[in-house]
């Protein structure tokens, strides 16, 4: 937390090295960005802070002029000069030519996934070379290799041949090589593992001190934000609705988005009864006309805020928000405050089924939120023991793995080296840790998908039989056949069940979603909708260990809490037993009784949450724990 | 590119070459069984379409060696090919490897002329397109080889003889011509006549590529990271050639089919033609020697393949390695 606050330090007052005016971004369908003014000083870093749909990524792409096909940008950029370079300023609405000058030497673009953002075919020292023009491109590029801290041997190498963080750090090179004023980094770390995101944003912020760079930080985590940037701009629907100085925005959220958004964020060191959501999806940008976008979600709304869209006004000193009630919106920080900002919740469910009737196209979050926000979880919510474990002692346990071990062909290192487990029925069980840790492997072989090297399997004590498991997978988007309707994908499931079709219906309400979404297709719906009908999907067969594989990973921050409640709901009502595999520790907070942390194919520490996430025992744990952002201000 | 020279990567060719020959020594077994997969009997077979009379019969029985067991024939047969004697055409009482020398060139010149126009034009335009995606330049090309995939070489060649032969007389309409201009001269009609629908392909195929390749995020980063057009269409063409490589072998296939009807319209004395004869004469020794020369062909290129992804893809090369 040092880095961030002598940066802020020497940002401020600084002239901005950076400035865009009234960018706007719009596609064949109408507006994607209505109009953002932003500015960045040397050394300072701007968080932009949005879920998917807000418009941050393709305010990114306007300001390295990479928009696709068809969408256009309007607005001016202007580039004064650093010491060495002249000013520049660029008409956004301009094709193409004057972005020769812009890109590479004065903003360069970092990208999410470091696995796609290199070439395949090219050797690292080549990939990092390519910006680099004249003489002296070898010692160029080692000397750029040896300032992410890679060894020079990584230049012979291909992307393949390297780890996730390290192919990260390869692209940061590659960012580096022409030398920018500006880093815009779009999610750097949102695809690599918790400890080696943290190294990652050590070293980006090690970066920008040294060079006296500007960085943009596009990202959807509020506390990733928090612990790194000086300054915070919330985006919704394609509007600015909040700007300020992080901490200030932070702790006193002048627009209720911002204040549900960071509640929504699960917190590592409880549990809650349950998680606050935000009822509702984003509204598409052009679809908003008159009206602040978020009137229609906000427990706050008035007539005032259907009948004209609020402007950006000032709160406090440099902090801005475009609410026309900004002293409502409640603290979302410590636990006390975010169980207060759940008391809205029950307010706005209450008026909710009508907005759902009214506009089928919403989420239908408004109709399950209901029994998810206005009762406690579970029995077990709190930390009382939970009861099924305790009954676990005298029945065998619904599932027993013992000395599960896997290697898979060509590799070096075993998958599964020895994974005993035990869930009782009822029971709420979640596997933690990093990629190549195994936890994927262990959730396939206990459904099935994958066969064991060595080690036994049961259910209820018996190793053949009838498994009742079904799996629920990470990414909605491709784990539904685009060509089938729900209803049918749903009918299919039942049918191979031995149920009949007529109870799609059913299943459809028992997500949450209303019946009528039988007939749509997949591509009709948000992430969190098709998941929870992949959800459906699994509980056609009745049954009773839920696998669930990272799946509110690739969700939004209010869409995952709207995810983790219904399981959490599904859990009361069905008696499921959750099997739950995720690499976040606070959503392992949120979900589970029980926790195994594994690393390298093995369980390191298992446990009662509370005393795995509070107490750590194992070194690995506690590395784990550490590597969260901002984890030392929740404590 | 150490392991090119020593360890795991000769061993993994050596491993597909044997392949490649096991693959062989199959397809030579089927073709030899072509001779009794064929109704009617054997010997009346190899007889062809001459008289048969009880004498012929028996003098075919023994040059054939036809009352020993089949394997045997097989082998004998087998041995001797390898050495490049098939045996003699029934057509022509010729023996059949000299016969096949003497083709060889005007199939090889047309095919390979036809294999470089489609190529150095098929490329560069599926490049185009690709960049230009949407553009009327990119529809225009996408159409025409829509046409050019769909129209059958022959009907093409024949159209090609009409205007340009025929009618303003700047193409001979048949032979081979003398010399080396002049053979280019007459072989230029055939040539582009097979080009064109291969040619057409190639487009496509490079459209593909080069799209799918311009829509990846290494791609967007060169650009976010001030990499010129030029330098990024390098990168991207890196990657796509993995692709494009392998569909050109496939194309090695193709190309002997069209030869054949090709061969035929411009009538040029190649191996098509010579199959066309033989298949038409019943000389089943001849068309088993063309079938194993055609099969040895593919088989080959495929090799040549497979030993080109170790040059294009590291990822292949790490795999063979680590295997």
């Amino acid at each position: 937390m040092t880095t961030p606050a002598t940066a802020s330090d020497r940002a401020v007052g600084r002239a901005p090295m950076l400035a865009v005016r009234d960018l706007r971004v719009t596609s064949a369908s109408g507006a994607i960005v209505a109009g953002l003014d932003l500015t960045v000083a040397p050394g300072e870093t701007v968080a932009i802070v949005g879920e998917s749909g807000s418009g941050k990524s393709m305010t990114v792409k306007a300001l390295t002029g990479l928009l696709p096909e068809g969408v256009r940008a309007a607005g001016r950029m202007e580039l004064p000069g650093r010491a060495s370079g002249h000013s520049l300023e660029i008409d956004l609405a301009a094709p193409g030519g004057a972005w020769r000058e812009v890109r590479g030497s004065r903003v360069a673009l970092l990208l999410q996934d470091p696995f796609t953002s290199l070439s395949p075919v090219h050797r690292c020292g080549e990939q990092i070379g390519w910006a680099i023009s004249g003489p002296g491109r070898a010692e160029r590029v080692a000397r750029l290799l040896a300032e992410v801290g890679l060894p020079a041997d990584v230049a012979g190498k291909y992307p393949f041949q390297l780890s996730g963080g390290m192919r990260q750090r390869v692209a940061i090179a590659a960012g580096l090589a022409a030398d920018p004023d500006l880093l815009i980094a779009d999610e750097p770390t949102t695809a690599l593992d918790v400890t080696t995101q943290h190294e990652v944003l050590e070293l980006i912020a090690r970066l920008q001190c040294e060079r006296d760079m500007g960085l943009i930080l596009i990202t959807h985590d509020l506390r990733l934000a928090r612990s790194r940037a000086d300054r915070v701009m919330v985006m919704y629907a394609g509007r600015l609705i909040e700007e300020g100085p992080i901490a200030r925005v932070m702790d006193a959220p002048a627009h209720p988005y911002t204040a549900r958004l960071a509640a929504c964020d699960p917190p590592l060191t409880h549990r809650l009864p349950a998680l606050p959501t935000i009822p509702g999806s984003v509204p598409r940008p052009w679809s908003v006309a008159d009206e602040c976008a978020f009137a229609a979600r906000c427990a706050f709304a008035v007539d005032a805020c259907r009948t004209a869209e609020p402007r950006l006004a000032e709160v406090s000193e440099g902090h801005r928000a475009a609410c026309l009630r900004p002293e409502t919106a409640a603290s979302p920080v410590d636990g006390a405050a975010a169980d207060g900002a759940a008391a809205p919740i029950r307010r706005e469910v209450d008026a909710a089924p009508q907005d759902a009737a009214a506009d089928g196209g919403q989420d239908a979050q408004a109709a399950s939120g209901a029994p998810a926000a206005s009762a406690p979880i579970g029995p077990e919510a709190d930390a009382a023991p939970p009861g099924a474990a305790a009954d676990g002692a005298a029945s065998p346990p619904l599932l027993s793995v013992e000395g599960l071990a896997k290697r898979f062909p060509g590799s070096a290192v075993p998958a599964l080296d020895g994974v005993d487990l035990e869930i009782a029925a009822g029971e709420a069980v979640a596997v933690v840790g990093e990629s190549g840790s195994g936890k994927t492997t262990l959730a396939r072989c206990v459904v099935g998908l994958e066969r064991a090297d060595d080690g036994r399997i049961t259910f209820h004590g018996a190793a053949t039989g009838a498994r009742r498991v079904q799996i629920v997978f990470q990414d909605p988007y491709s784990a539904l056949n685009p060509g089938l309707t729900v209803g049918t994908s749903l009918a299919e499931a039942l049918r191979a069940a031995g149920r009949p079709k007529s109870e799609v219906g059913e299943l459809l309400e028992l997500v949450g979603l209303p019946a009528a979404y039988a007939r749509r297709r997949p591509r009709a719906l948000s992430g969190g909708e098709r998941q929870r009908v992949a959800i459906a999907r699994a509980l056609a067969p009745r049954a009773d260990l839920l696998v669930c594989d990272e799946s509110v990973s690739a969700l939004d921050v209010s869409v995952q809490a709207q995810v983790l409640n219904l399981l959490a709901d599904l859990r009361r009502r069905l008696g499921l037993t959750l099997l739950f595999i995720t690499h976040d520790l606070a959503v392992a907070r949120q979900i589970a009784d029980r926790v195994y942390v594994m690393h390298h194919g093995r369980v390191v520490e298992t446990g009662p949450v509370d005393s795995v996430l509070g107490d750590p025992a194992h070194e690995y744990t506690q590395r784990l724990l550490a590597s969260i952002p901002a984890a030392d201000q929740a404590n | 590119m150490k392991g090119l020279v020593a360890g795991p990567v000769p061993a993994f060719v050596l491993r597909r070459a044997g392949a490649t020959v096991l693959l062989l020594l199959a397809l030579s077994l089927l073709v030899f069984g072509l001779l009794y997969l064929a109704p009617g009997d054997v010997a009346r077979n190899l007889l062809g379409t001459r008289n048969v009379t009880p004498e012929a019969l028996a003098e075919i029985r023994a040059r054939y060696h036809l009352d020993e067991p089949f394997l045997q024939q097989y082998w004998r047969w087998l041995t001797h090919a390898v050495t490049g004697d098939f045996g003699t055409s029934i057509r022509t009482g010729r023996p059949i490897g000299p016969l096949m020398l003497e083709k060889t060139g005007i199939t090889a010149a047309t095919a390979g002329l036809a294999f470089l126009l489609s190529v150095l034009v098929g490329i560069p335009a599926g490049i185009v397109t690709a960049v230009r995606r949407g553009r009327w330049l990119d529809r225009v090309l996408v159409t025409a080889s829509v046409v050019g995939v769909s129209a059958p070489g022959f009907a093409i060649g024949l159209l090609l003889l009409y205007v340009f032969a025929l009618g303003l007389g700047w193409f001979p309409i048949y032979g081979t011509g003398e010399g080396f201009l002049d053979g280019l001269w007459h072989l230029a009609l055939p040539a582009i006549a097979l080009a064109l629908g291969l040619g057409a392909f190639v487009v496509k195929l490079t459209r593909a590529a080069v799209i799918r390749e311009l829509d990846q995020d290494y791609v967007t980063f060169a650009r976010g990271r001030g990499l010129s057009e030029a330098a990024t269409l390098r990168v991207v063409l890196r990657n796509a050639a993995i692709p494009i490589v392998t569909s050109l072998g496939l194309m090695v296939a193709y190309l002997f089919g069209g030869t054949v009807l090709i061969e035929v319209t411009f009538a040029l004395p190649g191996l098509g033609a010579l199959m066309e004869e033989s298949v038409l004469f019943k000389d089943v020794p001849v068309v088993q020697a063309l079938t194993l020369a055609v099969a040895l062909v593919v088989s080959v290129t495929a090799f040549l393949v497979d030993l080109s992804y170790l040059l294009i893809d590291p990822r292949v090369r790490a795999r063979t390695v680590r295997r």
